[in-house]
């Protein structure tokens, strides 16, 4: 076996680019190497001027997200022991323009995320005399998995929607909506349905479930979407009841 | 962006989807393996009977029309998925068709 | 410095390039037999209520040998959409117990269990 391997980078500097094209790096080989230590080298050794978004190396600030061989992977997270029969085919993220080599505009995530209000809105306000917003571990198990997410993006470029509509609200943003209308504490859901069950939120959804086959925290989000879809439809048929069905 | 009527399409949808999965295989069964084979005869009176009882009207609507509504949500998304995009061609063709069916199985029940 | 991002354009056969997009496709496939059989059955409803005649006509062409082939193969995907169909049901109706939440396999097998009932009591009452 050899003690090289080849990787195939899609390149794309816009300044002299009008579109991508593929280079070819030849890297040392590695037992232990994930597909980020053979870009790092390529940078520190080969050309410095690969650019890549990078920074943990272990799986958990999900920046380093792309196409590895056609499949959406953190490079951290991708051994090159499980590509040694062939070239290593890396591209950036699928579904999102490419700034530069393998770095990606990740904009329209940023404001789709910021549209789901991700974050607690209580009901009832309490003062800080009152003491905390108190949750049991019960509660907390019920929302747990999705408060995972690292935001890396894999599940947009997994997803075919995502691909279809540019406008698809889009897995990890429905899937940490989803965090917080479970929680507890919180009372916001009629707050995010404006954007969660519009026409680009959930319902742009086929359940194909690529974004969660491609998770690397199992956050779920194609079921996290599925349940929205339920308690979206029964919210709508409880709003036609006077007073929305409550008492 | 507001809050999409989707749900009036979705929840039959959903519904179809459990009816055609408990119910069509071993209708299809009936009709295409056992009939066929002569191990059934479903004669005359007794489907006719069936189909005058008003209890038996009602569950043979619901496993006609449901499952068709199913067909045709899943495949106007489908079409999407194709590239056929979601124009009002497909949604008529998709919806239309269910409706034809639904319209010809309530007037069959009620005629019978 | 110039910005100039580029857009990569999704094409049509998207689906085709991944094993799991194909078999997602073949899902999806699947309502097209359930649509042609229930327009069938539909079919066979209005031959009922045309008289002993016309249902009898009618249970012939149920068991010609082209309509036959045709319900076969929607058998298959009628089957496949059963499988499916239960295998992502705890997904989107996750229950719990007590604060646990139920293991999917119950879920799931609940389902089997149902359609095994479902099937039986049609068989029962088509003369079996």
């Amino acid at each position: 076996m050899s003690d090289t391997i080849t990787l195939e980078v899609l390149r794309y500097h816009p300044e002299t680019d009008s579109e991508p094209h593929f280079q070819s790096y030849i890297v040392p080989y590695h037992e232990d190497w994930v597909v980020l230590d053979g870009l790092n080298h390529i940078k520190d050794h080969l050309d410095g001027t690969l650019t890549y978004r990078w920074s943990c190396h272990m799986a958990v600030c999900g920046s380093c997200g792309m196409m590895i061989n056609g499949e959406p992977k953190l490079s951290c997270h991708a051994f090159l022991r499980d590509y040694r029969n062939g070239v290593v085919r890396i591209e950036p993220l699928d579904h999102f323009p490419i700034e530069r080599d393998l770095v990606i505009v990740m904009d329209s995530f940023m404001e789709k995320l910021s549209s789901v209000k991700p974050y607690l809105i209580v009901e009832q306000e309490k003062s800080l005399s009152e003491g905390e917003y108190l949750q049991t571990p019960a509660l907390l198990n019920v929302v747990k998995q999705y408060t995972q997410c690292i935001n890396c993006l894999l599940c947009y470029a997994a997803c075919p929607q995502c691909g279809l509509n540019k406008d698809f609200i889009g897995p990890a943003a429905l899937a940490l909506a989803h965090r917080y209308n479970l929680d507890s504490r919180d009372g916001g859901k009629d707050q995010r349905a404006d954007v969660v069950a519009s026409d680009e939120g959930i319902w742009e959804c086929t359940f194909v479930g690529a974004c969660s086959d491609v998770c690397p925290k199992h956050v779920d989000p194609a079921a996290a979407i599925q349940q929205t879809k339920i308690s979206a439809s029964l919210d709508w048929f409880r709003n036609l009841l006077p007073r929305g069905g409550r008492a | 962006m507001a809050r999409s009527n989707k749900p009036v399409l979705w929840l039959p949808f959903a519904a179809g989807g459990l009816v055609a999965a408990l119910i069509m295989p071993v209708l299809i069964l009936i009709t295409g393996l056992l009939v066929p084979l002569g191990v059934l005869d479903l004669p005359y009176e007794r489907m006719a009977a069936v189909a005058h009882n008003p209890i038996g009207k009602l569950i043979l609507f619901g496993i006609l029309a449901l499952p068709a509504w199913h067909a045709a949500h899943r495949l106007r998304m489908t079409a999407h998925d194709l590239g056929l995009g979601s124009g009002l061609g497909v949604k008529a063709t998709c919806y239309g068709s269910a409706v034809l069916v639904i319209v010809a199985a309530a007037a069959a029940l009620l005629a019978v | 410095m110039s910005r100039k991002p580029y857009v990569r354009a999704v094409r049509r056969t998207w689906w085709l390039r991944q094993p799991r997009y194909v078999v997602y496709m073949i899902r999806e496939l699947t309502s097209l037999f359930i649509g042609l059989y229930s327009a069938w059955l539909v079919i066979g409803l209005v031959r009922l209520g045309q008289g002993r005649t016309a249902w009898e006509a009618f249970l012939a062409a149920t068991s010609s040998p082209p309509a036959v082939l045709f319900q076969l193969v929607c058998l298959a995907f009628a089957a496949y959409h059963s499988i499916t169909w239960f295998a992502v049901t705890p997904k989107a109706m996750p229950l719990r117990i007590k604060d646990e939440p139920l293991s999917g396999k119950i879920i799931v097998g609940g389902h089997y269990a149902a359609w095994a009932f479902v099937s039986l009591l049609v068989l029962i009452a088509a003369g079996v």
